[in-house]
């Protein structure tokens, strides 16, 4: 059964997106759908990606929320910075914070996560040293950056990956 | 009334979201590095495909979505080709 | 345009609202992009119309075609999905690249490779 359906939920969501596309739930359509997801995921089988398990899925849930708030109040407060009068200058900056995140997969999750939300920006992540770079816009009231990406996101990924 | 309510907003949209077309193209010419320029043509497609999008919307075909979809997928790949480019570009120098 | 006359008033209102607040955000991000002043912070304003932008006008639409056609497959949901995943990444590599290259000429002020320097209020405690 793994051989001849290597990642069932890439099938599967190859499948939906065919469907989308093509606007129709008629089943010569979604027969040719199932054939095309299922004969995409052999080709991923030679790209061997690391294998995660998640634990806990339930909690996806939760950390999607999370984000989706964040991202709100991010943007807000990036127009907030870029309306700003110019006798003000933006106050941007590095910040290297220390991960103790293993798995590769939830290290993208978190990359991801962090680029999407428009006040900051991963530029760098150093395996062996487990520093990431982190670039800020608006550091004056993100002090506390560090903590708060350790707390918000990386406890929930660890929780749910290892 | 309705009808001059919508299209009229459809339309302000349309212009706000050329002026911010217009925007990304001057950071684009003028941007003072490569880096800056890629990310004027990156922040230009993202806002062709919306301005694509609100023309599907006034005119209810859906030819312009299929062409919103192609801009999103090929912009993406040229902007990874083009960050791939600045960092192996400099190695040889 | 007749078939935006079908447009009934309590479908008109959410439809511009979402239009106009979502365009507006994108002017906001694209304005960003002139007026921060160096590479790092421009980096940050694209994102606004990435996420908020394509967001509303998405549902704008969506919500437009669902009443007006009646047609309940949403494939907005497609741009919306690929444009979330995608431009993390373009980002992610556009900023390691400047990184590097900013590295290599050796006149901006970046943290260096080796030991990253801890900028004078964000600083981290390992």
């Amino acid at each position: 059964m793994r051989y001849w359906f290597p990642y069932p939920l890439l099938s599967f969501a190859l499948m939906l997106f065919w469907l989308l596309i093509n606007q129709s739930l008629s089943p010569a359509q979604i027969l040719l759908g199932a054939a095309l997801g299922i004969s995409h995921a052999w080709l991923m089988v030679n790209l061997r990606p690391t294998k995660t398990h998640m634990k806990k899925a339930w909690l996806v849930g939760r950390l999607m929320a999370t984000v989706v708030i964040d991202v709100a109040k991010s943007n807000i407060m990036v127009m907030g910075v870029i309306l700003r009068r110019r006798n003000r200058p933006v106050n941007s900056g590095f910040v290297p914070i220390h991960l103790t995140l293993r798995d590769e997969n939830a290290l993208a999750i978190l990359a991801c996560i962090l680029t999407a939300t428009p006040g900051s920006a991963w530029l760098e992540f150093d395996s062996q040293t487990q520093v990431l770079l982190l670039h800020v816009l608006d550091i004056e009231n993100g002090t506390a950056w560090a903590e708060l990406i350790r707390t918000r996101y990386e406890a929930p990924l660890k929780e749910l990956f290892e | 009334m309705t009808e001059l309510f919508i299209i009229w907003s459809i339309l302000l949209s349309q212009v706000i979201l050329g002026l911010a077309m217009a925007c990304a193209l001057f950071r684009m010419v003028r941007g003072p590095r490569a880096q800056d320029r890629i990310l004027g043509l990156d922040a230009l497609y993202i806002n062709a495909m919306l301005l694509l999008l609100t023309f599907g919307m006034r005119t209810a075909n859906t030819i312009y979505f299929e062409a919103a979809l192609i801009i999103a997928l090929l912009g993406f790949v040229s902007s990874i080709a083009f960050a791939k480019f600045l960092m192996r570009g400099e190695v040889i120098e | 345009m007749s078939h935006l006359t079908d447009l009934p008033l309590w479908a008109a209102i959410p439809v511009c609202i979402l239009l106009l607040v979502g365009s507006i955000i994108t002017l906001i991000g694209s304005i960003g992009l002139l007026r921060l002043n160096n590479f790092y912070s421009r980096l940050h304003a694209p994102t606004l119309g990435a996420s908020a932008g394509v967001v509303l006008i998405s549902l704008a639409s969506m919500l437009c075609f669902a009443v007006l056609q009646n047609r309940w497959i949403f494939h907005e949901v497609l741009i919306v999905v690929f444009i979330i995943l995608t431009t993390p990444v373009t980002l992610m590599l556009l900023g390691q690249s400047a990184l590097y290259r900013d590295r290599i000429e050796g006149t901006h002020d970046v943290p260096l490779k080796e030991k990253p320097v801890p900028t004078p209020t964000g600083t981290d405690p390992d």
